[in-house]
């Protein structure tokens, strides 16, 4: 870990501008140092700022370049005709190289090139790492005696101090815009590659996906092939045996955590809610694959139905279980906020408990449970891992919930997942798929998020 | 039942006083809030077709002995009442007696209003409608229209009708949770400090409202303000640490009281 | 509209008849055995799912062992007798098994049944013999009685997941097979015991050999690089946006932004580790140091919105107080206001982190699916994670994964309950109500 090595000599370099600089501004100070502005330790921090900042961003740039750079010098040196076109061929090989510079017994079964290659790639690495070992210090040096010297009782340290800490706060909090570009740039770049070989009408509405296909008969964008109608109509399936599983049970759990439970039944009905919702989605795939499909397959064959062992039903159900507790806790945070004054109003004329909660709690908070049950759509979906366990592949173009159909998620996992030919347009196809996924998911926590927050605004 | 009713005018029972019949009789009434105790040994009898106003510093009681005679109290946790409340005759604490029903007949105020998050004519069918008072729309529409106008209030919704009642004014609101409350037709009206929230305008308004509907209703109010006692109601009761010191009529309490601490409480030495 | 007019009116009052009031009732407890109904229906599929698993998975953490006098036969393992330990490496340790097998068993004489007889070892019994040659050279020449690990079919056959009741070519054993182990079993040389192989083994091809040590080790080395990231990240976004934010479009558009963020389909932030981080700077696909980028980025709004409110409710009195005695607006976030809300910023970490723990999608779009038998040793070692191994086993025919599987969802559950206990204990522990 020669990165981490570095990093902390960084910082062991800037701990040492710190005393330096913190004596110095004792120095300047004075005995009673009363003429500094600002304490001993801001200067003595200010100087260490200098030091550390710049050597580390020089730090980070050289480890974003390096890796690369070595790789290709790496390459260069292979015998011609070792490296393969394909780049994919290319990064095994490097992998390969990597692992035998890394190894510590060299296996006596290694190819002599690959030996030789992984010795050059070592040395490689070792002047890389002296040359950077070099560039910092010369850096962190610079750093240190520039902000030094400028070091005056007169100087405001602190707020010097406080103004770059302020930056750096701001740069971080902007980092989560910085996300949200990236996937929408990376998405759209994809697919835009993608809506290149396969018009985006065909996309939109083609009634038939079989990537597979596509793929094997070497047919480019053959027309039909991906057309993700099925895969909507999938998505909303499982969607919506979800919701229907899911809205009444939460929306009765939180009634009857708010109003009817006693303390001590909600000590232990929250738990067991917080338990659910911290189960990870693969738990509830696996039980969905290996309880719940038997379970209803069996079912239905003592009546006579014939469910698909990946049937949508089975999905959906115990994906509406696992969003129980989400859509319970935006329930119960929403009838919280429903003042207490009009269930007294409502009982003071005489209504029962239940009559209060149809008639005024759950109407007074039905654009808040409104706004929980959009987010619970837009994470059933996005769920992924629970479909691509017990949903399937088979692309049916069916809304019958007995038999097998396939969601947007579960093809772009299956579509990137295994042997991987960037540029193919069956893997370009999952981002095109991500995209769709990602505009439809964020137009419902927009819609979901104003309509809470407005509700909120309401009742504070 | 079908007896044609008809608003009694004001000046009529103007002179209702010691003759009215009891309705409400609390006796050796104690209530606790946990280890607390809220309420010592009260007994009061509230008369028919009056006004009675319960005074008395904050935290004195006053409020917790008003939501006790419609039982508001049950739905707080570790609150304990003892003793004996009856309405009309009836012990309001048996075991036997539904809650429900009880709170049809004793309808309740609060001191903000509060309206549904519904319309104007929803917020005073409500109680019609869970109770089951109107056979069909028209019925429904007689309580609702006799019920706003006994509020005052007919005239300045007539076109708002359909608007949510969260959008009236303050006063507005005041007085159609008055008008949802009539609506149920209760026996008692108990109100806590339905003025503390509004201005003094609307407050008038309220208040010469108060005076008009006594004539059919048994009302008690909870007041911080002692010229509000002295101008709605006909008797008084005034409270202190949850004692009841003194009850009367009305004039008698604010120009001879017979405790000290009454007498300091109205010439404003605390309070 | 309603036109209302006023007329006189039948005096009506609200109809507490008997009839009405218990039907008022009646719906009354409807209502409220609904909510009991789904309270249950909640906690009976909670508890069929945690039942289940338990019952698929706790037979994961035993193996069932066969103990045999093994010959560690010099003419094998080292003709020559130089104890030279590249030579006793190199030895045919297979050979050892079958023939210890073979000794146990004179009878089978068939080719194709000796090799029925040498299924009934794991597949990795030879590996297991080299160890001890490897650490007791004594042992050569000299013969101990073993127990060694029985083949998943075996270990599945003596934890009654495979049933005898069905005919021969419906399952993996031969009647043979099951012959000798009754056998076997008869002689009182099977036994059961801690499947240490589980605990420290990556992964496997073979169920008996498989452990969930690689995938724990890379699910460790994938938080800290989560934790590493996302807490100073998230906890500057915190503080930056609660105490020093002004309120404008943009810190708005930034509040929108987390919120989203937040509710953004996990696979979608694999998409960006796969376009982003592997595509465009070059990482190592299946690499922690990936998974944890990925985690990360999909761990802040979480860790951001727990802080915030946290740092919301430490009251402003702190605050005025001070500045009251002329702190600058840093010094009142660091020496008090951050401080006083770590054990919440904490609280709200250890959740996310454990969210970030449990989750699958986003990488497997990095690759972190790959079959590693290797235990990683760094962050740029190919390596997997818990849920991940459960969904590559959860894929595996073989019946002896399924027990691994829900034995690797106990390990993670327990992790996951061990990570919310510490959030709990910390809550309880320093939080202060103001």
């Amino acid at each position: 870990m020669p990165n981490v090595t570095f990093l902390v000599a960084t910082l062991l370099l800037a701990t040492v501008a710190f005393v330096i600089g913190r004596r110095r501004a004792v120095e300047v100070g004075g005995p009673r140092r009363r003429d500094l502005h600002s304490l001993p330790s801001y200067y003595g921090l200010y100087v260490a700022l200098w030091c550390g900042i710049p050597a580390l961003a020089v730090g980070a740039l050289w480890m974003m370049f390096e890796p690369g750079i070595v790789d290709s010098l790496v390459l260069d040196a292979l015998p011609a005709g070792m490296v393969p076109a394909d780049p994919h061929q290319v990064s095994f090989l490097q992998t390969a190289i990597r692992r035998l510079a890394n190894a510590a017994v060299i296996p006596s079964d290694a190819d002599p090139a690959l030996i030789a290659a992984a010795a050059h790639y070592n040395s490689l690495q070792q002047t890389a790492s002296l040359a950077l070992a070099a560039v910092l210090l010369a850096v962190g040096i610079v750093g240190l005696v520039w902000a030094r010297s400028h070091i005056s009782p007169a100087m405001r340290a602190r707020n010097r101090v406080e103004k770059l800490i302020m930056i750096a706060l701001f740069v971080c909090s902007c980092l989560s815009v910085l996300t949200t570009i990236a996937i929408v740039l990376s998405l759209i770049f994809e697919s835009i590659r993608f809506f290149q070989a396969v018009p985006i009408t065909d996309f939109l509405f083609g009634l038939e996906w079989s990537p597979q296909t596509a793929m094997r008969a070497d047919q480019v964008g053959s027309s039909g092939a991906f057309g993700a109608v099925p895969l909507f109509l999938g998505t909303a399936l499982i969607t919506a045996i979800s919701i229907v599983v899911a809205v009444p049970i939460g929306l009765f759990v939180a009634i009857y955590l708010a109003d009817y439970a006693s303390p001590r039944a909600r000590a232990v009905v929250k738990p067991l809610l917080e338990i659910l919702a911290g189960i990870p989605t693969v738990v509830f795939g696996f039980f969905a694959a290996l309880t719940v499909a038997p379970f209803l397959r069996g079912l239905g064959g003592s009546i006579g139905l014939d469910v698909a062992s990946e049937s949508a039903l089975a999905a959906g159900v115990v994906m509406g279980i696992m969003i129980v507790p989400f859509v319970s806790s935006l329930s119960d945070d929403v009838m919280n906020a429903v003042p207490q004054s009009l269930r007294d109003g409502s009982a003071a004329l005489g209504a029962t408990k239940s009559e209060t909660i149809r008639q005024v709690v759950v109407p007074a908070a039905l654009p808040g449970i409104v706004g929980g049950v959009l987010l619970a759509v837009s994470r059933a979906i996005g769920e992924t891992m629970i479909v691509v366990m017990a949903a399937g592949l088979a692309a049916n173009l069916t809304v019958n919930p007995l038999e097998a159909v396939t969601t947007v998620t579960v093809q772009i996992a299956t579509l990137l997942v295994g042997d991987q030919e960037f540029d193919s347009p069956k893997t370009l196809a999952a981002f095109a798929l991500g995209l769709l996924l990602f505009c439809v998911t964020l137009v419902l926590n927009l819609v979901a998020l104003h309509v809470v927050r407005k509700y909120r605004e309401k009742y504070d | 039942m079908a007896a044609i009713e008809t608003l009694v005018p004001p000046a009529k029972v103007a002179a209702a006083g010691a003759g009215s019949p009891v309705t409400v009789e609390a006796r050796d009434v104690n209530v606790y809030y946990g280890e607390k105790q809220a309420l010592k040994q009260v007994d009061l009898d509230v008369r028919r077709h009056e006004v009675t106003a319960l005074i008395g510093p904050s935290g004195c009681g006053k409020s917790t002995f008003l939501r006790c005679i419609n039982r508001m109290n049950d739905v707080i946790e570790g609150c304990r009442v003892t003793g004996r409340i009856s309405l009309d005759g009836e012990d309001i604490y048996d075991s036997d007696l539904d809650v429900v029903a009880l709170r049809a007949r004793v309808g309740m105020v609060f001191q903000k209003p509060n309206p549904f998050p519904k319309s104007v004519y929803d917020n005073v069918a409500y109680g019609p409608r869970i109770h089951g008072m109107a056979a069909n729309r028209g019925e429904l529409d007689e309580i609702v229209a006799n019920s706003l106008e006994r509020a005052g209030l007919l005239k300045e919704v007539r076109d708002r009708l359909n608007d949510p009642g969260t959008g009236l004014s303050g006063g507005q609101q005041q007085r159609l949770c008055i008008a949802r409350a009539i609506a149920v037709n209760p026996e008692v009206i108990l109100m806590d400090e339905p003025c503390s929230a509004l201005d003094p305008i609307a407050t008038a308004r309220i208040e010469e409202l108060i005076d008009e509907i006594r004539a059919n209703y048994t009302i008690v109010i909870v007041t911080h303000s002692m010229q509000q006692a002295a101008r709605v109601s006909q008797r008084t009761a005034f409270f202190h640490l949850g004692e009841l010191v003194e009850a009367g009529d009305t004039p008698e309490i604010f120009t001879s009281p017979r405790d000290r601490r009454t007498h300091g409480y109205i010439t404003g030495r605390f309070g | 509209m309603t036109d209302l007019a006023v007329r006189p009116m039948a005096l009506r009052r609200p109809d507490l008849s008997a009839t009405r009031l218990r039907r008022r009732y009646a719906a009354e407890r409807r209502f409220r055995f609904y909510g009991i109904l789904a309270v249950a229906v909640a906690a009976g599929m909670l508890g069929l799912l945690l039942g289940s698993i338990l019952y698929k998975g706790y037979s994961a953490f035993y193996r069932t062992e066969i103990a045999l006098p093994v010959n560690f036969d010099p003419a094998v393992i080292d003709p020559a007798g130089t104890r030279d330990p590249a030579v006793i490496a190199a030895a045919d340790y297979a050979k050892i098994a079958r023939d210890s097998l073979n000794a146990r068993f004179p009878d089978v004489s068939s080719r194709a049944d000796r090799r029925a007889l040498s299924q009934l070892l794991a597949a990795g019994t030879d590996l297991r013999l080299r160890a001890i040659a490897m650490k007791n050279p004594a042992i050569i020449g000299t013969t101990a009685t073993v127990e060694l690990a029985a083949s998943d079919d075996v270990d599945m056959l003596m934890k009654g997941r495979i049933s005898r009741a069905v005919g021969e070519a419906d399952r993996t054993l031969t009647d043979k097979q099951l012959a000798w182990m009754d056998e076997l079993e008869a002689d009182g040389l099977v036994a059961y015991s801690l499947n240490t192989t589980f605990f420290t083994a990556g992964d496997s091809r073979e169920p008996e050999e498989a452990g969930v040590l690689g995938a724990f080790i890379g699910s460790i080395l994938t938080m800290l690089v989560t934790l590493a990231l996302a807490f100073p990240l998230a906890v500057a976004t915190a503080v930056y946006l609660e105490e020093f934010a002004p309120k404008n479009r943009w810190t708005d558009l930034i509040e929108v932004n987390i919120n989203n963020l937040a509710a953004v389909p996990s696979i979608v932030f694999g998409l960006l580790g796969l376009a982003i981080f592997l595509g465009f700077f070059g990482l190592p696909r299946s690499a922690p140091v990936v998974g944890g980028l990925v985690l990360a980025l999909m761990t802040l709004p979480t860790i951001i919105i727990a802080t915030r409110a946290s740092l919301k409710a430490v009251p402003p009195s702190i605050r005025e107080a001070a500045y009251g005695v002329g702190a600058s607006s840093l010094q009142v976030v660091t020496h008090h206001v951050v401080p006083l809300a770590l054990p919440g910023i904490l609280t709200g970490t250890i959740i996310g982190m454990a969210r970030a723990l449990g989750e699958t999608a986003p990488l497997l779009m990095i690759g972190m699916v790959a079959f590693i038998v290797d235990v990683p040793k760094g962050f740029t070692d190919a390596a997997t994670v818990l849920p991940v191994q459960v969904y590559l086993w959860a894929d595996s025919p073989e019946r002896g994964f399924v027990e691994k599987t829900s034995g690797a969802i106990i390990v993670l559950l327990v992790t996951l309950i061990l990570m919310n206990g510490i959030a709990v204990f910390l809550r309880r522990r320093f939080e202060r109500r103001w």
